[in-house]
């Protein structure tokens, strides 16, 4: 077969129009890819660089050959399924056993780098050189004037370097500077900030030090009171005089235990999964929470498909009139984007203002989002609000195709109504649904959005130390863990050794659904 | 009102009925001595509708609420004015929708194009690593894109360092990451669909000289556009209502998306902002609302279509 489509992409005339579509788009392709390759080049970024060359290779190979017609088709989406999905889940597997996080953030030389210019601080008796404060575009930079009277320019990002060209005033401060416009001094009090914090390196290496200046008049050299010695892979504290060597945990570590507070990342083995599961901190939410996960997606697809499944039996008698009317305004909030259902029905259940307790229950004080247990049957709630029209379209499908002759033998057989639903209906309507309800259950286990805006998670748990509440499900776990909406120490670590969890219960769950279903024998 | 609807409708059920399937009017015949049978039907449609509407008439009513507060949207429809909509002409709120429907409509058309060529070269062509690559897209597509949120915000940093326009902040970033989920996703829907086509049009096209791509574009995706459709829409909603990428993409204000954008009003001073949540809520919830109630057909379909193949 393969071989027949061959010949046929072979030797059928192509189309010119067509052909010219495709060099144009491929040379779009190599265009930006180069582009890409370069950049990549650049910026010194070798995974990347390498990734895109093979892309780029792939891409002019499929497209160019005769032989590669399946991937002609297959190979735009494969690109992207491999980059932002296969390579972030296998990312996410190595993150899992690193402590990549606040304070191993980066390579060790880059934490080496960090830690000399946190450490900086004013070298005793450096003399006190004049300074003005420049800018260009939106960068601020220093001129500073030597012993001999001689200036030189710097920035954050580009090291001193003389100026020559500089015009100095009277009190030997440079007053123009070519390339650069002078800050006089409302705008330098404009920016305080900046000025005061902006360090500007006296050279490459970060041992040398820096400018700083205080007063935006006046600047000091600064020179990092640990310096590193390369040889050993040591940093020494020249004001103590104590000596620190890296660990295992990617710090440098003295030999009383103290350690200094830039890391970098290692792997550490299972020492996040031994923490989720082991550390009383987190091993107590852990486990509440895993529970609660699989309460909560269960109990929302059972509650769900109870609910629609009734309402789609209740409505598919032909006799009801205006059931199309029913039936349309059932399935209204299915067309409510989720996330706005949910913010809307947080505000409806507010203890103190929302409209249930206000309006509905006549000005009672029921603590929906804030207790609990109460805060849990609300979770449910909206979701069986959200939920039920999506099982009442399926179960309405799926009532319509189930086949009459079965329901007349029943009937032949002397079968009652309950009888018939008990042992036809239900399990008839089990077996279609079912690959869609293991579905929905993987999506409610991972239904991050409805318990961020709902309840955010809370109420908390009363140990504050973590970031958890009582309605947090694992996905929720894994974004506050990760901190990157900034409520939490960073780490990374941690947050992907629970999404390994999350992905280890999903996969099972769906590969037993799959098995079940025999979905992989409907392949061929 | 259960009543009288009850009366109306036992009077014209023969006539209704006449035209339903034999089977369901044998089956309903013998139930047919319970007068009652469609006042309780009427009465669980009348509650399942108030229930699925009351939320919805509520935020219609808020957002035209004079005050914009929690506690003055309570009494439904108490007064009418369109000051919380003239209101969001101060905000960002236009800003994400732009970029809502921008973000949405890109990754949609994006999806169909690649899932729907996917799907051709699995439907038509015999290969090797076919099977092979149709078992590892269905194990693929178990693994949900949005736990690996950590990974992706790790892998955008460093892209962003090569190439700033896919890196963080950016909503091309963001319409990539989408797109990488686009293939596990729906392949297989389409894959199912692509093989209820015929394959004698194919042959029948090869005869008449057409290449495998004037086939694929003139024919193919012609018999195929009701899966497009659903493909598109679902594709539309689940991004528009996306959540925790965005939020961890996106990161300055004028690049947020309603999902993000919403979130922080409610979350900020939720008692405040009501009215403007309101307002925002009614106007974003209509384009999904209308394409939804439109295309229902279509997605019902679809839908089904998943479950009762067979």
């Amino acid at each position: 077969m393969s071989s027949r489509t061959t010949v046929v992409a072979g030797s059928g005339t192509r189309s010119g129009a067509g052909f010219a579509v495709k060099l144009v788009l491929m040379a779009l392709v190599d265009a930006l890819g180069v582009f890409g390759v370069l950049a990549a080049w650049r910026a010194e970024s070798w995974g990347i660089l390498a990734a895109m060359v093979a892309l780029l290779v792939a891409a002019n190979w499929v497209y160019f050959s005769r032989r590669t017609l399946p991937l002609k088709y297959v190979l735009p989406g494969l690109a992207f399924l491999l980059v932002y999905q296969v390579y972030v889940i296998g990312y996410t597997g190595y993150v899992a056993f690193t402590n990549y996080g606040d304070g191993h953030n980066s390579t060790k030389s880059q934490a080496i780098e960090a830690l000399l210019v946190q450490n900086e601080r004013r070298v005793e008796g450096s003399p006190a050189e004049p300074l003005t404060v420049l800018e260009s575009g939106d960068e601020l930079g220093f001129a500073v004037t030597d012993e001999d009277g001689r200036v030189e320019v710097g920035s954050a990002t580009q090291p001193l370097e003389p100026a020559p060209d500089a015009v100095v005033g009277d009190d030997g401060r440079a007053t123009q500077v070519p390339g650069w416009s002078v800050l006089d001094r409302a705008q330098v009090l404009e920016r305080q900030q900046e000025v005061t914090t902006l360090r500007v390196p006296v050279s490459d290496d970060a041992e040398a030090g820096s400018v700083r200046t205080q007063d935006a008049r006046t600047g000091y050299v600064f020179r990092s009171v640990l310096t590193y010695d390369e040889a050993a892979d040591t940093m020494t504290d020249t004001s103590t005089g104590t000596v620190y060597s890296p660990n295992d945990d990617g710090q440098f570590e003295a030999a009383d235990g103290s350690t200094l507070p830039v890391g970098w990342r290692v792997t550490v083995g299972f020492e996040n999964f031994a923490t989720a599961f082991g550390d009383p901190r987190y091993a107590e939410p852990f486990v509440q929470i895993l529970l609660w996960t699989f309460a909560f997606a269960i109990l929302s697809v059972v509650t769900t498909f109870v609910l629609g499944m009734f309402l789609a039996m209740v409505f598919n008698d032909p006799r009801l009139r205006g059931r199309r009317i029913y039936r349309t305004l059932s399935i209204l909030p299915y067309a409510m984007p989720g996330f706005l259902a949910a913010l809307l029905w947080s505000g409806m259940l507010n203890k103190s203002f929302g409209v249930i307790n206000q309006v509905l229950l006549g000005g009672a004080d029921v603590p929906w989002l804030t207790d609990p247990w109460l805060a849990k049957l609300s979770v449910l709630g909206v979701n069986l609000w959200l939920g039920f029209p999506y099982m009442f379209l399926i179960c309405t499908g799926a009532l319509q195709s189930l086949p009459g002759d079965v329901y007349e033998a029943a009937k032949i057989d002397g079968a009652g109504r309950w009888r018939t639903w008990r042992s036809i209906t239900m399990p008839l309507l089990l077996v279609a649904t079912a690959p869609l309800l293991i579905s929905s259950f993987a999506f409610n286990f991972n239904n991050f959005t409805l318990i961020k805006m709902l309840t955010n998670g809370g109420p908390r748990f009363d140990d504050a130390s973590v970031p958890l509440g009582h309605t947090d499900i694992l996905i929720s776990m894994v974004y506050n863990v990760s901190g990157l909406d900034g409520t939490a120490p960073r780490d990374y670590g941690l947050a992907s050794a629970l999404s390994i969890v999350i992905f280890v219960v999903v996969g099972v769950i769906s590969a037993l659904a799959f098995r079940q279903t025999r979905k992989l024998e409907e392949l061929s | 009102m259960t009543t009288s609807n009850q009366h109306s409708t036992t009077t014209t059920t023969t006539a209704t009925a006449a035209g339903a399937p034999a089977q369901v009017l044998r089956h309903r015949m013998s139930f047919a001595r319970w007068a009652r049978e469609l006042g309780w039907r009427h009465l669980v449609g009348v509650l399942a509708a108030a229930y699925a509407v009351f939320p919805l008439v509520y935020v219609l009513s808020a957002s035209l609420s004079a005050s914009g507060t929690l506690t003055g949207s309570n009494e439904l429809f108490a007064e009418v004015s369109g000051a919380n909509y003239v209101a969001l002409g101060g905000t960002k709120f236009w800003t994400w929708m732009v970029n809502t429907l921008v973000i949405g409509i890109a990754t949609a058309v994006g999806t169909v194009l690649m899932g729907a060529a996917a799907a051709y070269a699995f439907s038509r062509f015999r290969f090797t690593g076919r099977r092979l690559g149709l078992t590892s897209l269905l194990i693929i597509q178990m693994f949900p894109q949005m736990l690996a949120f950590v990974a992706i915000f790790l892998l955008l940093i460093s892209l962003g360092q090569v190439v700033p326009a896919l890196g963080l902040n950016s909503k091309l970033a963001l319409i990539c990451v989408y797109l990488g989920g686009a293939l596990g996703v729906n392949t297989f829907l389409m894959y199912g669909f692509f093989n209820t086509v015929p394959r004698e049009l194919d042959e029948a096209a090869k005869i008449d000289g057409a290449t495998h791509a004037q086939t694929y574009w003139t024919i193919i995706l012609r018999m195929v556009t009701p899966i497009l459709a659903v493909v598109a829409l679902l594709s539309f909603i689940s991004t528009f209502g996306e959540f925790i990428i965005a939020r961890v993409v996106l990161q300055s204000e004028s690049n947020w998306t309603l999902a993000v954008g919403l979130y922080g009003w409610v979350s900020d001073l939720l008692e405040a902002n009501w009215g403007l949540f309101a307002a925002g809520a009614v106007l974003s919830a209509l384009p999904v609302l209308a394409l939804f109630l439109f295309l229902q057909k279509y997605i019902v379909g679809g839908l089904t279509a998943g479950s009762v193949k067979g």
